[in-house]
């Protein structure tokens, strides 16, 4: 699972020039933004409840190990086997493992992001398993083997026109164009997925350390198809999504369905605690629970960036972000996308794999208005931002800026330290910008790097006398 | 900070290296405006730049050493330091905590600063308390609403208001008034198709609202958008608030 370096603006530059994509994602940012507004503006007290949400979290990764192992006694207790994966790879084994050890061959899957980020599904395929994505979004994703777009729509970056290609051409079917045809074909081949798979594989937005139980939101059923129906129940989730009460979902459940869809609450939502009883009509005999770490602890051990393991994978700094709204998710290389994947991606994959993303952010802070849990994502930014220019060193040597870049930045901050070669730098430039200076007093051609603006943008001309010089008349009058 | 009893009230101009060589007219609207609210204006000479296109770009280190040069010379205790950017003035009111937060020295002097730093309009309606400053200006305006200023300073209202009491001015809000304009500082270079369809969208707006001139707080957000409507050639005309407010005082 040998992830290449990320190349945000290369891809991001493939997205801007695709106009459908672009559309798409106009079209449902904005129907998921009116309607977390919405939602929002209709709940008094969301703040409070956001406000409140953030110091749930900032309590529980303080103290993770303490919450984190009273989960894993309790879902023991309760029936259930835990088990703790290092990395992707190792969360695979455990998973192939045991599906070997119960007779598997297909495994039904409820959408979830955990086991996009170690990539299960490959691994199932090379262990001879069958697996298939149950969420129509996700189903769609796996068809055209693509990774999600969005963390709740995962196929937010197809039109309807996509799909009917895709479903025609790779479940042998007619070129049906109603959302309808494509939605009940799409129902009919999962209804007898659910019915012959031996083990369902689920995500888990919040586990109860209290009780051990794990809870998944989601509006189609697929879900609650894939924990119930097969004997084999695994439940996949990264350390961060422990929750330590029971009642702390009366906080955590409004928040993130709201921020993320609008809705009140979402159509279906499990709490599963332990596999099947014996008074129980249906359910799984085993349940396992799968927890990752996969680069977690490194964020954890991080007091300037530790904030980011709060996030509950709402989507909604995605659905604000103006930046994910040109170019989707794909340009974000990875699992993750938008803002929240540009602060975990470079934190999880490692900031050499990942130099771009942080910078890929006007840094408006739109993201953190939204955050349900009010992650201070420009701080984070920040921060990653100096990890990559600095590297190891404290001292700003080392990372991955270019020599030519240091050497500018190095230039640039002696010329500002320094009244008289400021103001020389700045007369300097007045004189030199003549052989590119414009009838209309701009800049219009400028050369490289400045030619990244005036290709599309004119650029001001530098003021005869600047400010500084002006101040001794001013200050007269 | 000391209070400067029932006396003239002391302004330390900080004016950003946009404005000082590129838009010094801003900074001179800016003096016009507040000698005419009766404010005693200084310009501390030895001010260069604050430090925040190294500190936004990673170079944190290079950021320190221009954010501890610019504590020394706005150390005046007695001056109200004021700015014409909602982005300069995070820096220095917000940032430099961030920056200094291992030096109790730098700390301190950041977190006096900070308490005496105001953006332009803020300054106006939340310390001199003003709203109409006297202007008349003739045309249909709209606002855009520059990220720093309204995200991590809380100002949304402030400008408006000012805007609001000019004379003649017919107000028009814009659809993606708080939509990001793209720019970013190096962001509008490192990245320039996403910037620019950024700004793009927000120049559809602008015009789609009708309005002949858009003003906003900071330069670096109107420098974008002025960048691509003259090349473009939209006849939108492009006023930082302090020009608008110094017009026909």
């Amino acid at each position: 699972m040998e992830i290449k370096k990320l190349e945000f603006k290369k891809q991001s530059s493939t997205a801007l020039t695709d106009q459908n994509l672009r559309k798409a994602l106009r079209n449902t940012t904005d129907r998921f933004r009116a309607s977390r507004k919405r939602a929002y503006d209709e709940l008094e007290g969301f703040e409070d409840l956001r406000n409140r949400a953030r110091e749930i979290k900032k309590e529980t990764i303080e103290n993770l190990p303490i919450y984190l192992g009273m989960l894993e006694g309790n879902v023991i207790k309760t029936g259930g086997k835990v088990h703790w994966a290092q990395d992707g790879e190792e969360a695979c084994r455990i998973i192939v493992e045991i599906a070997r050890e119960n007779g598997v061959r297909s495994v039904v899957k409820s959408k979830s992001m955990a086991t996009e980020e170690i990539e299960l599904n490959h691994a199932l395929e090379e262990a001879g398993i069958k697996a298939v994505e149950t969420d129509l979004g996700e189903y769609i994703i796996q068809l055209a083997k693509e990774r999600p777009s969005h963390i709740i729509a995962p196929a937010i970056h197809k039109s309807k026109d996509d799909i009917s290609r895709l479903f025609s051409e790779k479940l042998s079917i007619p070129y049906y164009t109603e959302p309808e045809q494509l939605t009940r074909v799409a129902r009919e081949r999962l209804r007898s997925e659910f019915l012959s798979a031996d083990m369902g594989v689920s995500g888990v937005n919040f586990a109860v350390a209290e009780t051990g139980t794990i809870v998944v939101v989601e509006n189609e059923g697929n879900a609650r198809l894939s924990t119930t129906v097969p004997r084999v129940h695994v439940a996949v989730m990264g350390i961060e999504k422990v929750i330590p009460r029971y009642g702390d979902l009366s906080i955590f459940l409004p928040v993130l369905v709201r921020s993320a869809t609008g809705q009140k609450i979402s159509t279906y939502v499990s709490f599963i605690t332990g596999p099947k009883r014996k008074s129980d009509m249906d359910g799984p005999e085993e349940f396992h629970l799968v927890i990752v770490d996969n680069g977690r602890a490194k964020i954890l051990a991080s007091e300037e960036t530790r904030e980011s393991l709060y996030c509950i994978r709402c989507g909604a700094c995605l659905n604000i972000c103006p930046v994910y709204r040109q170019v989707g998710g794909h340009s974000y290389g990875w699992v993750y996308s938008g803002p929240i994947g540009a602060i975990i991606t470079p934190q999880l994959l490692g900031a050499e794999k990942a130099p771009e993303l942080p910078f890929a952010s006007s840094l408006c802070g739109a993201c953190k208005d939204v955050c349900p849990v009010k992650i201070d994502f420009p701080k984070v930014l920040l921060e990653l931002r100096k990890r990559v220019v600095e590297g190891e060193n404290k001292d700003g040597r080392g990372g991955e800026a270019g020599l030519l870049e240091r050497l500018l930045v190095r230039l640039w901050r002696i010329s500002m330290e320094s009244k008289t070669a400021y103001s020389l730098l700045s007369t300097l430039s007045y004189f030199l910008q003549f052989p590119w200076l414009s009838k209309n007093r701009k800049l219009s051609s400028l050369p490289y790097p400045f030619s990244e603006w005036t290709n599309d943008r004119d650029f001001p001309a530098v003021a005869k006398i600047p400010f500084r010089k002006r101040w001794k008349e001013i200050s007269k009058i | 900070m000391r209070q400067q009893n029932q006396s003239k009230k002391k302004v330390s101009l900080f004016i950003t290296c946009l404005v000082d060589n590129f838009f010094p007219q801003v900074g001179e609207s800016m003096v016009k405006v507040l000698r005419k609210l009766g404010v005693e204006v200084d310009f501390p000479v030895d001010q260069t730049c604050c430090g925040q296109p190294a500190f936004n770009s990673g170079f944190q280190h290079d950021a320190k050493a221009l954010a501890k040069r610019f504590l020394s010379i706005f150390q005046d205790d007695n001056c109200y330091v004021v700015c014409p950017s909602g982005s300069c003035t995070t820096m220095v009111k917000i940032f430099y905590r961030e920056l200094l937060k291992e030096e109790s020295r730098g700390l301190e002097l950041a977190d006096r600063l900070a308490s005496r730093t105001y953006e332009f309009s803020a300054f106006l309606t939340n310390v001199l308390h003003v709203e109409d400053v006297g202007a008349s200006y003739s045309g249909k305006v709209t606002y855009h609403d520059s990220c720093h200023l309204l995200r991590e300073l809380r100002i949304r209202d402030e400008p408006r208001k000012l805007i609001k009491s000019v004379k003649g001015i017919d107000f028009v809000e814009m659809n993606l008034h708080d939509a990001c304009c793209g720019f970013g500082g190096t962001f509008s270079i490192m990245f320039p198709g996403v910037s620019i369809s950024m700004l793009e969208e927000k120049i559809i707006s602008i015009v789609e609202s009708g309005a002949d001139t858009i003003v906003s707080t900071d330069m670096g957000c109107l420098m974008h958008i002025e960048g691509a409507m003259s090349r473009r050639k939209i006849p939108v005309k492009v006023m930082h608030i302090a020009e608008l407010l110094a017009s026909e005082l």
